[in-house]
């Protein structure tokens, strides 16, 4: 794990070895610093010698100097080092999950994939870059201030190292608890977080049913509950301070009574004594340092585990060695094939059962099933969005997991359930579908999904900002800029997953005749709920709980089979309802 | 989006209410807990009292005690342990008080930040529906987060700190004035280059610190929508040019990190040092006074005056690292205050609504459920009170409404629904017929017109006994986090188990239910992430069943539920609707062709009404909407 994170610093590998070694410097001045300090006012001040003053003073400026181009170099390779490994991490992220295929992402979930690119590589960010600086300053000083203590009196350093011993201790005992006891606060205002944005985003239902006062309960019984947790941390916390403090007095007491008596002796030097005092602050604030050292790099070890997850995980889909790089033909056949999501550990985990279908090219395919049919997960096999389980898909006449994924997926077009818009413009969303396509390709696109008449209304038209997720659109426009995107890959096979669901009958027919007047050689699979979104197919498939239940035209299967008939009796009224028929009349 | 802007110099303006925002902060802290403080307060000076004395007991020690035995060489250790023993007490106070200030400030910050926590979320549950139409979720949720924990920093570190900072500092600032003005003044002088240099450096890292928040701002925005639309860049083979956009935020994010980062990490050793030169200076221009006798200053009282200058620097040091914590505090606190200065939902509304049971052709208010309810209307003019029953009759008279004034949505809307009534609307996305029911249950206000309840201006209606009256199925179903049953329960908190279960059966989500793992007690998480869209519909469909309105609003309640299933529901949705008067949006067929009344809405204006076989007859929009038919007009 160490390793894989590490092994991100990369190009900043001379930042991240110099900012130690900067600090070392800093730390080398700084234990010269009060040494020169007191040589001044022994062998200057009270000598009364102005030269030495001057000349030792100088000494010290130029001590100051270099302590200062260290100090500034130390900090800015710091920042380089670890705002760089933060760079690196979110990149190396980023640029795994693009590998990703639809499984991995299931996974992990996008909104887990979320906090770690972002909240992880800060809190590994912030660890690191105290880990250089603070992580070798902090012992450096403590090293050297027990080392010279050492020197001036070995007697009396004994006392520091048992301070030292104690306060290591001390925070050893701490830390774990303190984690453990963080983790919880953690989850407590995960709980928070979740009130918050249940009640920002279900704000409609909430005023509907006026459940303010309801709400407003939850919220602070959450709210209490950090409180109280906070509460036990900081009890403990509280201690922390005065602990250190106390020790710290306990050593310059015992130092100045034996140390005193120690002059008394002639074993020891006043000016010894002074010193002796002086490092007892270097030593405090160094172990101060250290435990904050410690803090942040074991909160920032289970991001680090997170991260190091999502960088290690391999993608379930990958190309094949010799891959195939042209489909032919949108021909699909389906060779008694099954799925399940994972493992499949007995009959009952296959979502799909014993598919066994063939589908020519240039066929327009209508699919219908209830919820749960798994409508869905058939045709996101057919682009190899997952793998198949059992038996094979061949895509004009080749294996899916033959292909070049890349080449498979251009030519084979799925417009998702749940689809998204990104943040840009029209055009920009469009051509996702073909970068290189002209504005007219586009707008022809466009045209055919139907989506041209609200675009151009727009006063920008297809220059039209669409905020993020697509939210400045109504559902039924995003579907059709969703077909619309689709259209322009110019696929071999077109799927639609439920995509016109939210546009109104008309637009949905005008949509299919341009389908069968413009773009006759593609084949077209459309799942829909709505009998008249495929009744006109050449086929239509009839899913039932994962298996097939019915395969044929609209004539037959009104004749045989009754999960279609009974749909299409509750949608046009049964008895006087030829209503829908008449539209496709055309 | 439009951003903040980035990377410009703090204005006047901004300085301004930066303080504003400090006054407010500090004024609420005071005033909530004034004991806290004053306890705080006194905790720190007697810390800060035992601290200096236990760094001025070297002087004495050495002085009074050492060099006295020393030079009469006894060894009478008497005094010297009553002495330290005397500097232990001290000390033992400065301790004492020490943990009890971080008692305080935990009890003191800790119960600040739930007070905020709450007022902020009260606050928040009273604003409009316009507020959450016109603000990016993230921000509103960034708020109790990020804000909170900025303040948090500020309340329980920096305030004690640099508190503890300037009584150190005025502590040491008199003891050097006592011993030697010149050298104060030179040394004041040094502090200034200090914190000139440290205000240089501290702008340009406050810069890029905002530039930094900024700018994380952006790379997390961008990794949110990509994650969320991860499946359908792979769909499109966009991996390369998402990777692209991608490293372009990322490279400017680390520029302005790194830039943060540095500039607060070089402030340290740069104050430090000039710390240094001071104490070579003081020593050069205190040897030369002290050596030449001016003003009668003596070498013991430059060594003092030495120590003197050496403690007087870390504290300023330690306030100039808090001034970045403070910034990004008050830019929080900005935000927090903004919020809950945001206008809450008025509502002018004095009707209430009330069980009522008619006894001899009177309406008398009863306190137990009875299926009757009455408007209470109270009379300001004669002080009397006049009981209405709830009929369910609502009557739009010429309404204009826009979410921005200067775009018109509705235009001249009639409307006339009977009690009982089923009246549907159709038209195309984006014609307007959410937009009514927004302005029935007062989620907006209208602008032009009146929209009349049981022959009530809406507007006089108390907007939660309004909203009581009707139910409502959204388009987006949204579920709360709680096991099935609980979000059931939404609709009538005191229902029982046997109710849940029998609108659940109504809906015809009974059967998925028990299919679930845990039943009616499966926790739902996420929003209902677990369950399909249409097992999410029919939950919403039995909540608003339990809740047993008068008046019902389905927008688009069953798009997602399979026909079939659609077909089970009909029934259950046809015995909800009964004698109730129900609004339905609607594009599937099957939901609205035995409404009463179907209003074709076209760019914001009714322009067909009728019920289905009056409107197929017609032959107009309605009839082409729904055969696929162009009408060649």
């Amino acid at each position: 794990m160490i390793k894989t994170i590490l092994g991100q610093v990369k190009q900043y590998k001379t930042a991240a070895i110099l900012t130690p070694l900067f600090m070392l410097l800093e730390v080398a001045m700084e234990m010269i610093i009060p040494r020169m300090m007191g040589r001044i006012v022994d062998d200057g001040v009270y000598a009364g010698d102005m030269n030495f003053i001057i000349r030792e003073g100088a000494f010290m400026v130029v001590a100051a100097g270099v302590g200062l181009f260290a100090g500034i170099m130390g900090g800015k390779y710091g920042a380089m080092a670890s705002a760089g490994l933060a760079r690196n991490l979110r990149d190396a992220q980023f640029k795994k999950i693009q590998t990703y295929s639809f499984s991995n992402i299931d996974k992990f979930s996008s909104s887990s994939l979320i906090t770690r690119l972002t909240t992880d590589v800060t809190n590994v960010q912030n660890a690191f870059q105290m880990l250089l600086r603070m992580g070798t300053r902090a012992p450096a000083s403590l090293v050297v201030a027990m080392t010279m203590s050492a020197i001036i009196s070995p007697k009396l350093s004994l006392i520091y190292l048992v301070a030292v011993l104690f306060l290591f201790a001390f925070i050893l005992i701490l830390l774990p608890i303190a984690r453990k006891m963080f983790d919880q606060v953690f989850k407590k205002y995960d709980a928070l977080n979740e009130s918050v944005q249940e009640n920002v985003t279900n704000v409609r239902v909430v005023k509907a049913y006026v459940r303010e006062e309801n709400e407003k309960e939850k919220f602070k019984f959450a709210s209490k509950n950090i409180y109280q947790m906070f509460i036990r941390i900081e009890r403990i916390m509280a201690a922390v301070m005065p602990i250190m403090m106390g020790t710290v007095y306990v050593c310059i007491l015992l130092i100045s009574w034996n140390g005193a008596r120690e002059i008394i002796y002639g074993d020891l030097k006043t000016g010894e004594l002074m010193s002796m005092l002086t490092y007892c602050m270097n030593i405090l604030m160094s172990l101060m340092m250290l435990a904050m050292v410690f803090i942040m790099v074991t909160m920032s070890i289970a991001s680090m585990q997170r991260i190091t997850e999502v960088l290690s995980e391999d993608p379930s889909i990958t190309n094949p060695e010799n891959p195939v790089m042209e489909v032919k033909d949108g021909s699909i056949d389906f060779n008694h094939m099954s799925f399940a999501y994972g493992e499949a550990t007995d009959e009952d985990s296959y979502v799909l059962n014993d598919i066994d279908l063939h589908i020519k090219s240039g066929e327009t395919i209508g699919i219908l099933g209830g919820t749960g049919s798994s409508k869905t997960s058939l045709v996101n096999l057919i682009s190899r969005l997952y793998d198949v389980s059992k038996g094979s898909i061949m895509v004009g006449g080749v294996d899916v997991r033959d292909y070049d994924v890349k080449t498979l997926r251009d030519k084979v077009s799925v417009v998702l359930q749940k689809n998204v818009l990104f943040s840009g413009t029209i055009y920009e969303n469009l051509r996702w579908g073909d970068k290189t396509a002209t504005d007219e390709e586009v707008q022809y696109a466009a045209k055919l999904a139907c989506a041209d008449e609200f675009i151009e209304r727009f006063p920008d038209g297809y220059n039209t900002y669409i905020e993020q997720g697509g939210t400045n659109v109504s559902g039924g426009q995003r579907q059709r800029l969703c077909i619309a995107r689709a259209l322009l890959k110019k696929p071999k096979i077109l799927i639609l997953d439920d995509s016109t669901s939210a546009v109104d009958t008309a637009t949905d027919a005008k949509i299919r005749k341009a389908f069968r007047e413009e773009i006759p050689g593609t084949t077209k699979l459309i799942i829909a709920q709505r009998i008249s979104s495929i009744q006109d197919a050449d086929r239509i498939l009839v899913l039932d709980d994962g298996r097939i239940n019915g395969f044929g035209t609209h004539e037959e299967l009104l004749e045989n089979n009754e999960i279609y008939r009974d749909v299409y009796e509750s949608q046009t009224g049964g008895g006087n309802g030829d209503f829908d028929e008449k539209g496709d009349e055309e | 989006m439009p951003r903040p802007k980035t990377g410009k110099r703090m204005t006047k303006e901004d300085i301004r209410e930066s303080k504003e925002t400090m006054k407010r902060l500090f004024k609420l802290l005071f005033k909530t807990y004034p004991l806290h403080f004053s306890g705080m307060l006194v905790c720190i000076i007697i810390s800060v009292l035992a601290n200096v004395q236990g760094t001025m007991f070297l002087q004495p020690l050495i002085n009074n005690y050492i060099q006295p035995m020393l030079d009469s060489g006894s060894t009478d250790f008497g005094p010297l342990l009553a002495a330290i023993t005397r500097v232990a007490c001290f000390y033992a106070i400065g301790i004492v008080a020490a943990f009890v200030q971080a008692l305080i400030m935990a009890y003191a910050t800790q119960g600040m930040l739930m007070k905020l926590r709450n007022q902020l979320f009260e606050h928040m549950e009273s604003l409009p529906i316009r507020y959450f139409d016109t603000h990016a979720h993230g921000d509103i949720m960034s708020v109790y987060t990020n804000d909170i924990d900025a303040l948090r920093q500020m309340i329980s570190q920096s305030i004690p700190q640099m508190i503890n900072s300037t009584f150190t500092i005025v502590a040491v600032l008199i003891s050097m004035i006592m011993l030697n003005i010149p050298l104060t003044i030179l040394t004041l002088a040094m502090v200034g280059v200090m914190l000139f240099i440290t205000s240089k450096l501290a702008a340009q890292s406050g810069r890029y610190f905002v530039k930094q928040q900024n700018d994380l701002g952006t790379v997390n925005g961008n990794i949110e929508e990509m994650m969320n639309g991860q499946k359908v860049v792979k769909v499109f083979n966009h991996e390369e040019e998402s990777v692209q956009k991608f490293e372009e935020l990322n490279d400017k994010l680390y520029d302005s990190a790194y830039n943060a980062n540095k500039f607060a990490n070089v402030l340290m050793p740069v104050n430090a040092q000039i710390g240094n030169i001071s104490y070579v200076l003081s020593a050069v221009v205190g040897g030369v006074l002290a050596l030449t006798g001016f003003g009668g200053f003596t070498i013991g009282g430059l060594a003092s005056f030495l120590t003197f200058n050496k403690s007087f620097n870390m504290p300023i040091n330690q306030v100039s690292q808090q001034l970045n914590f403070v910034v990004m505090a008050m830019a929080g606190a900005k935000r927090i205050f903004a919020l809950i200065d945001e206008d809450p939902e008025t509502d002018d509304g004095y009707v209430t609504l009330v069980n009522a049971k008619e006894e001899n052709g009177q309406l008398i208010e009863v306190e137990e459920h009875t299926g009757t309810w009455a408007w209470k209307h109270f009379h300001q003019a004669d002080g009397t009170t006049t009981y209405q029953k709830l009929e369910g009759n609502v009557q739009f008279a010429d309404v204009d409404f826009g979410y921005n004034p200067d775009k018109v949505v509705l235009h001249n809307i009639e409307m006339y629904a009977e009690p009982g009534q089923k009246i549907a609307f159709v038209g195309a996305t984006g014609a307007g017929k959410t937009t009514i029911t927004n302005l029935i249950n007062r989620f907006y206000d209208v602008e032009d017109g009146r929209i009349r309840y049981d022959g009530i201006n809406i507007n006089k209606i108390k907007k939660a006994d309004l909203r009581r009256s009707l139910g409502i199925v959204l388009q987006d179903t949204h579920l709360f986090t709680g096991t099935v049953e609980e979000n059931i329960k939404y609709g009538k908190l005191n229902a029982t188990h046997e109710e849940v279960v029998a609108a659940a059966k109504l809906a015809n989500a009974d059967v998925f239910i028990r299919h679930l793992p845990q039943g009616y007690d499966t926790v739902l998480t996420g929003d209902g992430a677990n369950l399909s869209q249409g097992q999410r519909q029919l939950l919403a469909i039995a909540r608003a069943a339990i809740a047993d309105p008068p008046v019902l609003i389905l927008d688009e309640a069953t798009s997602s539920i399979d026909t079939r299933t659609e077909k089970i529901v009909q029934d259950g949705m046809d015995k909800l609707m009964s004698g109730r008067t129900t609004f339905v949006i609607a594009h599937r067929l099957s939901t609205i062709r035995n409404a009463d009344c179907i209003m074709v809405l076209d760019q914001g204006r009714i322009i067909e009404r009728g019920n289905h076989e009056e409107l197929i007859k017609e032959g107009g929009k309605y009839y082409q909407l729904y055969t696929g038919k162009i009408v060649n007009a």
